[in-house]
């Protein structure tokens, strides 16, 4: 008695440090740190030849802490230090007008904006499809390799060409971008959708057609929510290639604006810290679409009647 | 209404109808239901190329715009040397060498790894985050470290390949079932037994799965890579300069070789897992 009244306030502080060592929180946090670590190890080795040589050039005395300090502060080092690429995100996001060129959230909306456009033009081309292989003989044995098949050739070697020849015509800014990531995007939906709609097993069609069931009611009714898992599953990975999509479009036509036009111009001008800014960008803006996917997916499967 | 494209609509209807009735066949023997699931899509990529050659004839759309199928394929055969050059330099260089590397040290990771939950802990949810990330936009990054030459793309093609291949072989490691590892444990067996001759066959169809994904990976990364700086050979070199003289045909010859080698990479990797995880309910039935 008295030994478990003795557990209880320590059992009511414990979950939450049980859930950090336990969980996944803490080895995260723990793996990151290292990782932060070795970066700066790197920096100091990557960037120490060029500041010896400048030390050298100067004729100046150095010391070991003179090179830490200064390998950190460099002005294009080969591998810039994190906090150099944190203040360069905070000057280019916070520090500078929204509207500006210079703003990093301009540039990321430039992407994000054909992301969207192409990935939301991608999964519902990549469902209907879907709709047509599961419901046609000869579309589902035509079709489908060919679906499989093109996964296989770098869709994105195409790109350039497409943005080029759409400029050709007249069609530039967002559209052709836009359809780059609606080609990447669209494959995922398509291969997830045909095995989320053939999800529903052989007893249930059969139920369904002892109901006396259309072919339209047996689909909103059975195909369709069985196959919401698969959309889900599949339009994260199609987000993020969508994401993919949208950066490389904008590498080969000098565009002047997106996430990766400023990859390209920090390449030719080796603003190093400019490059990994816009990096660490895309990455945020991957790391939050699909997180929207996945809050949609969990709202979507809890009104289902999914228990988590 | 031109011959040209009463002629690609004809043919396209009747492609179609073929196909409809193959598909409708039942054919009892398996080589014919073989022959059947080669006949029908090829009738369809044929039926696709008929229809580009007569939209584009039948429409005059200009070559730079849309070239047909036709001038694509005398451009192949008439500039193979340059071709064949583009693919030594990207493929066989950067595609192969950085595929063995990335998808190796990947392997290596995981079974590293392995012993420790704390680690798997850490790193599988950064190794599934890194997964999504646009990793492509490196290149400008390895090609500053390493120079205009194959080794900067063979780096962003490890990069690339790294991830998928820890995560899905950490994945596979504890695909074996409790039943099995025990009775691995009642034949006293070590860790490495149990791990050679339980643990890796079963994780096979996930590591396989990570070759595949990287076998397309591979490709893109080395061609994108190329945007960003080369030597004057290499495919993807080959594809940004001419865009930008409007050699479309030999941009799309360019992109057919990278589609033939992109298509027989990952065919040598389906054989390859055929072979290997021959015992696998997804390849016995099929």
């Amino acid at each position: 008695m008295t030994a478990a009244a003795g557990t209880a306030p320590a059992g009511a502080t414990t979950p939450f440090f049980r859930r950090a060592v336990e969980g996944k929180t803490l080895p995260i946090l723990i793996v990151l740190g290292v990782i932060v670590l070795i970066w700066y190890a790197f920096t100091v080795y990557l960037n120490a030849p060029w500041q010896i040589d400048a030390y050298e050039r100067a004729g100046t005395e150095w010391t070991a802490a003179d090179l830490v300090r200064d390998t950190m502060a460099q002005e294009r080092p080969v591998l810039p230090s994190p906090h150099q690429v944190v203040a360069e995100i905070w000057k280019t996001t916070v520090g500078t007008r929204l509207t500006s060129k210079r703003n990093l959230f301009y540039h990321a909306w430039i992407t994000l904006s054909s992301t969207l456009l192409g990935f939301v033009i991608g999964t519902a081309l990549g469902v209907l499809l879907a709709v047509g292989i599961v419901h046609n003989r000869a579309m589902d044995k035509s079709v489908m390799p060919w679906v499989i098949a093109s996964q296989t050739i770098p869709i994105l070697a195409v790109a350039p060409m497409i943005i080029v020849v759409l400029n050709a015509i007249g069609l530039s800014g967002l559209l052709p971008k836009a359809l780059i990531s609606t080609y990447l995007s669209f494959f995922p939906v398509v291969v997830g959708m045909v095995k989320g709609f053939r999800s529903p097993e052989a007893f249930q069609l059969d139920l369904m057609r002892t109901y006396n069931a259309s072919g339209a009611q047996t689909f909103w009714k059975l195909r369709w929510p069985a196959a919401l898992p698969y959309l889900f599953t599949s339009m994260k990975v199609a987000v993020a290639i969508s994401l993919v999509g949208a950066i490389v479009g904008e590498l080969p036509t000098g565009a002047v604006s997106g996430l990766g036009a400023r990859l390209l111009a920090g390449s030719y001008y080796g603003q190093t810290v400019q490059i990994w800014s816009a990096l660490f960008m895309a990455a945020a803006l991957a790391a939050i679409l699909v997180g929207v996917v996945g809050i949609g997916q969990r709202m979507v499967m809890a009104r289902m009647g999914e228990k988590p | 209404m031109n011959w040209a494209l009463t002629g690609a609509f004809l043919f396209w209807a009747g492609a179609w109808a073929l196909n409809e009735w193959l598909a409708r066949l039942n054919p009892r023997s398996a080589s014919a239901k073989r022959a059947l699931g080669i006949l029908i899509p090829a009738i369809f990529g044929i039926t696709l190329l008929v229809v580009w050659e007569g939209l584009v004839r039948g429409f005059n759309i200009s070559p730079v715009l849309l070239t047909p199928p036709s001038a694509i394929w005398a451009r192949l055969v008439s500039s193979v040397p340059t071709l064949w050059a583009d693919f030594q330099q990207t493929f066989l260089k950067a595609v192969l060498i950085g595929y063995a590397i990335g998808c190796g040290a990947g392997f290596l990771t995981a079974i590293a790894i392995d012993r420790s939950p704390f680690l798997q802990r850490g790193l599988m949810p950064l190794g599934n985050f890194v997964s999504a990330l646009p990793i492509i936009g490196v290149a400008p990054i390895m090609v500053m470290w390493f120079g205009f030459d194959w080794p900067s793309k063979a780096a962003v093609v490890i990069i690339m390949t790294f991830f998928p291949m820890l995560v899905n072989t950490v994945q596979g490691l504890t695909a074996s079932t409790a039943i099995d590892r025990d009775l691995m444990r009642t034949y006293a067996s070590s860790y490495w037994q149990t791990l050679f001759k339980l643990r890796l066959p079963a994780a096979a169809p996930f590591i396989f799965n990570a070759l595949k994904i990287n076998s397309t990976l591979a490709l893109i990364g080395a061609i994108v890579a190329e945007f960003f700086g080369t030597p004057i050979v290499g495919m993807g070199f080959r594809i940004s300069t001419e865009v930008g003289r409007m050699n479309i045909d030999m941009v799309w010859a360019e992109i057919a070789v990278a589609a033939l080698a992109g298509s027989l990479f990952y065919g040598a990797v389906a054989l390859l897992e055929r072979a290997v995880t021959f015992w696998h309910p997804s390849i016995r039935s099929g």
